[in-house]
């Protein structure tokens, strides 16, 4: 019955959609007061039957409900509870389930809690919301159903890739879709906007904060999932430039830019057409990485299934759904009136820029993952391979980054290129100082991490100075929010660039008791023992691991094998100190009792991460700073009628 | 400076942003012609040299050497053609690399036209193929069940 339930409630929320889709489009028509007043509460009970009919599928999961195809496909009864609840959506069905869920969720959100916006605007918002929806239910009910029953029913799952299973997947997959998919109400709002002609300073303000929310768990989702390559898969990578990884790089890149725009045009009404168009693109690219991930015609960890019908389905939403999008912008555009202007010389001018180079940064990653796609359909193989991205994007990112560090010493509308110059010295200064340090310590560094890290150094200083002569107390949560997360750019920066400089490497078959040196530790080969966990078994080599004369720990690699399916992983062991991380993982073993095993010192590399949460949490900052001045500003306005 | 129309600048600046952005993509692209080389590609476009590549194929049967070193291997990837390529690899390979079955290797060639690889990279399950050889039906995919 709980299968059943699911469905029904999945069918009512479809439904639902294309009521708030009619209602919608029929009181922007009538403007009857009666049909404003129902679109609310119809967002609401469609996202909260979506969530309802996601929560059966979780149930189902967790009891092992082996009548369910899905479950059976993907889950086992032997599973850590964890990974029955996470396995919900490790799967093709279970993440769309997830995908239309968070945008049902964000759609009621909303017509819950936004208050500022027209309410014609609003209104057609959330019609454009629902028309979204309506396609993915569609794609959901007639080509992905997740509640198929299964006949007969079989004794046992299939279970759950064992790379998947790992607490990673618990966290991942929703912080990246809350940001993924929750991008789409900038999108909704974009073709609200262009459809009651309603673009401007207080349109952006309204849209802010969504947008604000959405990009803070876009970088929560894409900096956990390069910790859980980077510890999982064994390689010691943390981005590959794989299409998947690229598919929510390109709607982070374009929320960024947006995130930019849409300041302007709240502060200073300039940049309206480029922000709606941003807020489209940002979305589509959303849309474009689901494509890729979701059509199976990339191999990977993330594309469960091949099934060229969904991949047909989604191509037709797709272009359905950017085309009408573009199309609205290209109707509605020249209504779109042109915003104040602005010196060039000046913090518009300096986001201008950083819009234009992100723009740069998201044409050549969508170029690069695509073409080889495009030229794959005409009959000619290409690969195109991180080489590419490095070589196309590394530059400009670096740029970026400067522009980042200059663009926030500026004032609004005007300031002076001379004045500039002074705030710049200190930050400049920094960068020497870097510069000649790194130079000196490590002669024969390659170009790019030099950069990196002098740029990390020069950057970090200039992100600072915003708070410089401000009495700390009294500034704003919203520059607070602004600095850390410039601050946690640099921050990552660093940890990429002393990554890619100083990592240590050692290969070696080792039989228990020899020791070794990696870096600045000595690891000493202790012995391999047999573990069991819940659902495999493994052996384990035990190292003790030691820097000069500090007090040693151990390090516990494990080669896995998981009983069903029968598949065989590598857990790498991995201890953080203060500098950096040591990494270790073991190989096969061989005729003579010899042992593979594989040793990194990274130095400063958790700096990658942790600048990435930076990032995310400066947004939250700026998220909170922005909310409470609100509150402020509306009580301030309530004491003044009262 | 004050722009007659900002609108227009803005525009145009866009453009060029735009343009920029393919033009570094062709640039780039240019710069590492092709990436993946499959045997027969080899003979075919001849060794590249000058940067780094990924090869694909299968592992020939019975091609793997071990080193007495313990941790470097030596093995043949080949496809349809008579074409194969010899590879080293000093390292842990993934846990599913074995004979007769795909495998994605990146590194670089040598003159001898030995191509020494930096990474065997890991697949993501048995069935895996690489995509350029499943799409030339190269390889029938074999499943362990």
């Amino acid at each position: 019955m709980i299968a059943e339930a699911g469905l029904a409630a999945l069918w009512l929320a479809a439904a639902l959609s294309l009521l708030q889709l009619f209602l919608g489009t029929a009181a922007l028509r009538e403007g009857g007061e009666a049909m404003l007043r129902v679109v609310r509460p119809v967002a609401v009970a469609q996202g909260v039957l979506a969530g309802l009919s996601f929560l059966f599928l979780i149930w189902l999961f967790l009891r092992t409900d082996l009548s369910v195809q899905l479950v059976a496909a993907n889950s086992h009864s032997a599973k850590p509870w964890l990974y029955k609840f996470a396995g919900a959506w490790g799967n093709h069905e279970g993440s769309m389930l997830l995908w239309v869920t968070v945008l049902a969720v964000a759609g009621a959100a909303v017509a819950l809690f936004e208050r500022r916006l027209k309410q014609n605007t609003l209104i057609a918002t959330l019609a454009a919301q629902a028309a979204i929806g309506l396609g993915f239910y569609a794609f959901l009910l007639f080509a992905s159903n997740p509640f198929t029953r299964l006949s007969p029913v079989p004794v046992e799952g299939n279970g759950l890739n064992p790379l998947l299973q790992d607490p990673g997947l618990a966290f991942h997959p929703p912080t990246l879709y809350f940001g993924y998919v929750g991008i789409s109400i900038a999108f909704s709002f974009a073709v609200g906007a262009l459809v009651t002609r309603d673009v401007g300073p207080d349109f952006a303000r309204a849209m802010r904060p969504w947008v604000l929310a959405a990009w803070i768990f876009l970088t929560l989702g894409i900096t956990a999932g390069s910790y859980w390559a980077y510890y999982e898969l064994g390689w010691g990578g943390w981005w590959f430039w794989d299409p998947v990884e690229n598919a929510s790089l390109m709607p982070w890149l374009a929320a960024t830019a947006l995130l930019h725009s849409v300041t302007v045009l709240a502060t200073r009404d300039g940049l309206r057409a480029w922000t709606v168009m941003l807020a489209v693109v940002a979305f589509s690219m959303s849309m474009i990485g689901t494509f890729l991930v979701r059509s199976g015609i990339l191999t990977s960890v993330h594309a469960f299934a091949v099934d060229p019908r969904r991949g047909a389905f989604i191509l037709v939403l797709l272009f359905l759904y950017i085309g009408g999008a573009l199309l609205l912008y290209g109707l509605r555009v020249g209504t779109v009136k042109e915003g104040s202007r602005f010196d060039f010389i000046s913090r518009e001018g300096a986001l201008v820029v950083n819009n234009l180079l992100l723009t740069v940064i998201l044409g050549v990653v969508l170029f690069g993952t695509i073409y080889p796609l495009v030229t794959e359909a005409f009959g000619e193989k290409l690969s195109i391979g991180p080489p590419y991205f490095n070589a196309a994007a590394g530059p400009v990112a670096l740029i970026l980054v400067v522009f980042m560090g200059a663009g926030a010493m500026l004032r609004w509308r005007s300031d002076r290129a001379r004045e500039l110059i002074g705030r710049l010295a200190i930050p400049v200064l920094i960068t020497a100082c870097a510069l000649l340090l790194v130079v000196l310590l490590a002669p024969g560094i390659r170009i790019l991490p030099l950069f990196g890290l002098v740029l990390a150094a020069g950057v970090g200083a200039a992100s600072i100075a915003p708070l410089w002569k401000r009495n700390l107390r009294r500034t704003p949560l919203f520059i607070w929010g602004m600095v850390v997360a410039h601050l946690g750019i640099a921050v990552a920066l660093a940890g990429m660039a002393s990554e890619a400089a100083f990592t240590k490497e050692t290969l070696i078959a080792a039989r228990p008791g020899q020791t070794m040196g990696v870096g600045p530790y000595s690891v000493r080969f202790d012995s391999v023992e047999p573990v069991a966990g819940p659902n495999w078994t493994a052996v384990e080599a035990r190292l003790t691991a030691r820097r000069g004369e500090g007090s040693p720990f151990a390090l516990r690699p494990q080669a896995r094998m998981f009983s069903s399916p029968p598949t065989p992983t590598s857990e790498a062991a991995i201890v953080t100190v203060l500098d950096g991380q040591l990494y270790v993982a073991i190989g096969e073993s061989d005729d003579q009792g010899r042992w593979q095993l594989r040793l990194w010192w990274k130095p400063a590399v958790t700096l990658i991460w942790l600048g990435g949460f930076m990032v995310a949490f400066g947004g939250l900052l700026a998220l909170l700073g922005r909310v409470r001045r609100e509150r402020r500003s509306a009580r301030r306005l309530e004491e003044a009628l009262a | 400076m004050k722009p007659k129309n900002q609108r227009l600048v803005l525009l145009a600046l866009a453009l060029v942003a735009v343009l920029g952005a393919v033009l570094l993509a062709m640039s780039a692209m240019r710069d590492q012609a092709a990436f993946f080389y499959a045997p027969g590609d080899v003979a075919r476009k001849g060794l590249p040299l000058d940067r780094a590549v990924r090869i694909g194929g299968m592992v020939r049967q019975g091609s793997i050497r071990r080193h007495p070193d313990g941790i470097t291997i030596d093995f043949l990837v080949g496809d349809d053609t008579a074409e194969t390529i010899p590879v080293r690899f000093t390292g842990i390979t993934p846990e599913l690399f074995r004979e007769n079955s795909g495998v994605v290797a990146e590194g670089r060639f040598q003159s001898d036209g030995r191509f020494v690889a930096s990474e065997i990279l890991a697949k993501h399950d048995e069935n895996y193929v690489p995509p350029q050889l499943a799409a030339e039906g190269r390889h029938k995919t074999e499943t362990l069940e």
